[in-house]
């Protein structure tokens, strides 16, 4: 028997999950706008929603455009299966939804995107679930929360805003201790830098509207299952492990082995909770894949040669970004993705709060709006947007203070780049 | 043979070069994996015998349930285990003596011995897979539920007779 050759990961980017379109041909997957799919007879349709066997129903649950998306960035995981939804925020819903019942906590890493913060703090109590706080620099702070009620633990792999790349195996240490997956946001990293599955993740979260997108065209989220946790050997986490009164008492975990987490986010928390994703953004969100690669690595060289101007500049306090030599995260790059330390940093500015309002208002080529991973050059001042809603402590701690400004550097010339700061800087 | 890592080559060539499986352990419980198994199976065309002695005489999705694998009367190709691993020893050694060529054990179920001693016997081996999934997997079906497949083609999938919904696996990928 010969071996089989293990694809490339650019290979992936274009390939896994695609295949010529059955009926026509269409070698582009084609958008199967489209909500419903006719049943063959009346027992295919029972043996659909018995979930007895692989098909489609309706576009809520699962859509053949939608399915491309998912097995490719599983495929670029490394993971089992995957389940693309309507956004990033979507995809931690279902996620917890599925691990977690009223009274239980969970622990996560406190550098956080804001929403996720807001998401954590105030939606996840009406819901009677619990976060506890941890430093993401710091593995032992996730051993010194931990509860009898603690059932996952979330961290961001590369955490925004602040340019901290986080020891995914200390914390995956303390999960596996504890019993619980550990849940890891790859959305700034995406698996071109980042492959958290190699480090002990057990559950991949992606914000795709960001790098995997990258086209700023398109929100969209994604859960992958990394096939590691054993549901039925813990039994802590009824969804899987239990008989599902909504499917005939089958056991999730039993029938369908190591990709049960993922099937059990979709057919029941995003059946149940709704937030599908459309064909079309599924479509670009796709398209937007296949150059990954490509993309991410000049992202990186961009983020590396504009920082690096920054930090000599003398309007400016500090520079967060993992790839400058002694930045304190620079050991974290070149052991967990020495390809690049990512496109998304902070710096700070001397002339605190109004030096950051003055920065975006005179930016050129940068545009001033809340997101990250557009071939645009992006810039934010995070005090006054994104993180706005938090007190000021909690901004602190998140790595947002007042004088703090948030690039994400573009795909654009960096001679270009780096002018547009050039004399937006001279002019506040 | 490796059987941590088996080549989708092999495993396809398994599912499309028999047809008749023994399923030892079939439930009649409509909520078993096995069941699901089996009822999949029959509708990809394979013809299915279910093997349980506390079901014997009995049917199980309109078949004859036996009670060991020695009472079927026609060839069996596969057996397909449902059962700990613990019972896979005793039960390869009789699918020896009826002469199935291949010992498939299910997802879950490794037994390293039952393994060696089908393999001297000159019979291929599975473990710890489901030939439900490894069907879905090869032909594209569980692909619908956004599972990785492992695999990559450029070659437009192979649809039966009933239509996109319903895939049927190649002898080569």
């Amino acid at each position: 028997m010969t071996a089989e050759r293990k694809p490339g990961f650019s290979t992936l980017a274009i390939h896994a999950g695609a295949q010529p379109d059955p009926a026509t041909g269409a070698r582009a997957t084609p958008i199967y706008q489209t909500t419903s799919y006719v049943f063959d007879d009346v027992e295919h349709a029972a043996a659909l929603f018995n979930l007895e066997t692989f098909g489609n129903i309706y576009t809520r649950i699962t859509n053949p455009t939608q399915a491309v998306l998912e097995e490719r960035v599983a495929a670029l995981e490394g993971g089992t299966a995957g389940l693309a939804v309507a956004s990033g925020h979507a995809a931690q819903a279902l996620v917890f939804h599925t691990l977690l019942e009223p009274g239980d906590e969970f622990i996560s890493a406190r550098q956080l995107y804001g929403g996720s913060i807001n998401q954590f703090t105030h939606s996840f109590k009406k819901c009677d679930w619990h976060v506890r706080w941890a430093d993401t620099t710091d593995p032992d702070s996730f051993r010194a929360a931990l509860s009898p009620k603690t059932k996952a633990i979330f961290v961001e792999s590369i955490a925004n805003p602040g340019g901290i790349i986080t020891d995914i195996e200390g914390v995956a240490a303390v999960a596996k201790e504890a019993g619980v997956p550990l849940i890891v946001d790859n959305t700034l990293a995406t698996p071109y830098l980042i492959r958290p599955i190699e480090h002990g993740a057990d559950i991949i979260v992606h914000s795709l509207t960001k790098f995997l997108g990258g086209h700023g065209n398109s929100i969209g989220g994604a859960i992958v299952d990394c096939g590691t946790f054993d549901w039925l050997k813990s039994g802590r986490y009824p969804t899987l492990s239990a008989p599902c009164p909504s499917y005939h008492d089958i056991t999730l975990a039993e029938t369908f082995g190591n990709f049960a987490f993922a099937i059990a986010c979709r057919v029941l928390a995003l059946r149940d909770l709704g937030p599908a994703i459309s064909p079309f953004n599924a479509f670009l969100i796709l398209t937007g894949i296949e150059t990954l690669p490509l993309r991410m690595q000049r992202h990186c060289d961009n983020a590396l040669a504009v920082a690096t101007w920054l930090a000599r500049h003398d309007k400016i306090a500090w520079v967060n970004y993992a790839g400058l030599a002694g930045n304190e995260f620079h050991a974290a790059h070149q052991r967990y993705c020495p390809k690049g330390a990512g496109a998304v940093f902070t710096f700070g500015l001397k002339g605190g709060y109004e030096a950051g309002i003055a920065l975006v208002s005179n930016v050129k080529l940068f545009s001033h709006l809340a997101n990250i991973g557009d071939t645009r050059s992006l810039i934010i001042h995070p005090a006054s947007t994104t993180h706005r809603q938090l007190t000021d402590e909690q901004r602190e701690r998140a790595g947002a203070g007042p004088e703090v400004v948030r690039l994400s550097v573009g795909l654009e010339d960096v001679e270009d780049i780096i002018a547009d700061l050039d004399q937006a800087l001279a002019a506040g | 043979m490796n059987h941590d890592a088996y080549s989708d080559a092999y495993i396809r060539d398994i599912l499309t070069r028999y047809r008749t499986i023994a399923m030892v352990g079939a439930s009649p419980n409509t909520s078993r994996p096995s069941h699901f198994a089996m009822k999949y199976l029959k509708a990809k065309g394979f013809r299915v015998i279910p093997v349980n002695p506390g079901q014997a005489g009995k049917e199980i999705l309109g078949e004859r349930v036996y009670a060991s694998l020695g009472e079927i009367e026609e060839k069996v190709d596969i057996v397909d285990i449902f059962r700990a691993s613990g019972a896979a020893l005793a039960i390869t050694s009789e699918a020896i003596a009826i002469g199935a060529r291949v010992v498939w054990m299910q997802l879950g179920v490794r037994n390293d011995d039952a393994a060696r001693l089908a393999e001297e016997a000159g019979l291929q081996v599975v473990m710890n897979r489901c030939p439900k999934i490894e069907y879905g997997r090869l032909s594209g079906e569980l692909s619908w539920a956004g599972v990785n497949s492992r695999r990559l083609s450029s070659k437009r999938p192979l649809l039966g007779a009933k239509g996109v919904q319903h895939r049927v696996l190649a002898p080569k990928a």
